[in-house]
């Protein structure tokens, strides 16, 4: 080595380029880009943030790194799903260089939760978004009309389920004209059928009750029932909602918002509407009422009056003043002779009791020496000697005139 | 023709309503507080009402409408629905 190794020529020899910055980041673009072409990539959404733009700037992360990734706005708009913090996800994409932050990351144009459909994860991040939203409060759910005058379905014009509906609705309540909505239940645009028909009945106020349901017991494609908008329909729905969509186990959320929800699309028409026939018996029964309880009111009536009628001042009033003339004639008679009687009678018990008066009369007593003693307090007879106390002032009462003595 | 499907539902007198009113007017005459020409009167308009009821629901011919969609008007587009009422009711599942 010389003493000045700038001016080592052999240093000119071996390193014959100078790159600039955007040069070498060029190259390293090159190396990426095309090096690696499209990637798979498995890790934790560390950070997610949503631009204004549209596109959306995440980190995913595992334990030893981090990598910049970024989904953008033509690409989120096929998300299946919500990317949040914290969810574990496959990425699918290309490494892209950012020359003008010498940065590098992923470019997203599809993700998919890890573990799960992402189709499972959109329903359950739906169900939760409209839960919040109180789609599925009780309180908020509507009452059936009792007798509903029309009837809408909303269903394929050509299922089992617009058949069973239909003998369900003619043979239970065929005074609810029926309104067919026909939309296509699955496949493309489907759900936006739905919602559209379900709003046009609202609209119209063509029905006072809507029924929702698809037919088969198959687990066909139930996804346009999990939409949002349908969802949306229903809730913001004033015509009441029986749906019968889902299965027991596959439970849509247009089931979960409906008013009612039925197993089978025969059951929501008889969830529906009254039975005829019950009420028809009830008819008649109240009709039996009605009748019998003015025919007792009639014969009542007629009892009465025929009672009144049949009474003597009312047949023959003639007979009756008659009758109470005799009646009064005796009555003077027997009058006459009962003053007699009783005066007899009356005399003849004062004669007795005079004399059994005279009897019990203690004056005669007295004649024989005998004597009454009171109190002079309250005239009460003296019996007793313990009935007196020492002071006590007594009238005795003798033959002839009375002596006024104290007790000693 | 008859009642127009394309009509919004009106508010008349629904068979919820007769069917209410009727039970009143049986109850009131069970109570016996009313005097014969007053029930007579109640009676005649129960009677009405029940013919009303057994009216409607002895409208056997029901009407099924397909809505095709709304005229310019935002009137309700219908046609009678086609649909064969088939006998062989298949059982769901």
């Amino acid at each position: 080595m010389s003493e000045f190794p700038l001016f080592d020529e052999r240093l000119y020899q071996t390193t014959p380029k100078v790159c600039t910055v955007s040069e070498i980041t060029r190259q390293i673009q090159r190396l990426v880009e095309d090096g690696l072409g499209p990637v798979w990539v498995v890790g934790e959404i560390a950070e997610i943030r949503k631009h204004r733009s549209g596109h959306l700037y995440l980190t995913l992360k595992d334990a030893q790194a981090q990598l910049r990734a970024v989904i953008w706005r033509s690409a989120s708009w096929r998300l299946k799903f919500e990317p949040q913090t914290g969810l574990e996800v496959i990425a699918h994409g290309k490494l892209n260089v950012y020359a003008p932050q010498g940065g590098y990351q992923l470019v997203i144009d599809a993700l998919q939760p890890k573990g799960m459909g992402a189709q499972d994860l959109a329903l359950r991040q739906l169900r939760q978004k409209l839960d919040k939203l109180g789609y599925f409060a009780r309180e908020r759910k509507k009452s059936l009309p009792r007798f509903p005058r029309r009837v809408a379905l909303v269903t394929s014009p050509s299922g089992a389920a617009v058949r069973d509906m239909l003998e369900i609705l003619g043979r239970r309540w065929p005074a609810a004209d029926v309104l067919v909505c026909p939309v296509r239940v699955q496949g493309d645009g489907a759900a936006a059928q739905i919602a559209d028909a379900i709003r046009r009945v609202n609209r119209l106020r063509a029905a006072d009750v809507l029924l929702l349901g698809r037919g088969g017991g198959s687990s066909d494609d139930l996804a346009a029932f999990n939409e949002e908008i349908v969802a949306r329909a229903v809730f913001e729905s004033r015509v009441p909602i029986v749906s019968a969509v889902g299965h027991e186990i596959d439970v849509t959320i247009a089931d979960l918002v409906a008013d009612r929800r039925a197993l089978t699309p025969s059951e929501a028409a008889e969830l529906a509407t009254p039975d005829r026939d019950k009420l028809l018996e009830g008819l008649h029964a109240c009709e039996a009422r009605l009748r019998d309880v003015l025919t007792k009111q009639f014969e009542a009536c007629w009892n009465r009056s025929r009672d009144l009628a049949s009474r003597a001042p009312l047949r023959l009033p003639l007979d009756r003043i008659r009758d109470w003339e005799r009646r009064l004639d005796d009555a003077g008679c027997r009058l006459d002779r009962g003053m007699q009687h009783r005066h007899d009678r009356a005399k003849n018990r004062l004669d007795t009791v005079a004399a059994g008066l005279e009897a019990l009369s203690p004056l005669n007593t007295l004649a024989r020496g005998y004597s009454l003693t009171r109190k002079e307090s309250d005239q009460t007879v003296v019996r007793r000697a313990e009935e007196v106390r020492t002071g006590e002032r007594l009238v005795t009462l003798l033959h002839h005139g009375k002596v006024v003595s104290r007790v000693e | 023709m008859g009642r127009a499907m394309s009509e919004p539902l009106a508010d008349s007198l629904t068979f919820e309503q007769a069917l209410a009113e009727l039970e009143k007017i049986v109850r009131e005459l069970e109570d016996g507080k009313t005097g014969l020409e007053e029930s007579l009167a109640r009676y005649e308009k129960g009677v009405g009402l029940l013919r009303r009821c057994y009216g409607q629901l002895r409208q056997v011919e029901q009407r099924i409408v397909e809505l095709m969609g709304q005229d310019a008007d935002g009137q309700p587009l219908t046609r009678p629905f086609a649909h064969a009422p088939t006998v062989s009711k298949k059982a769901d599942a």
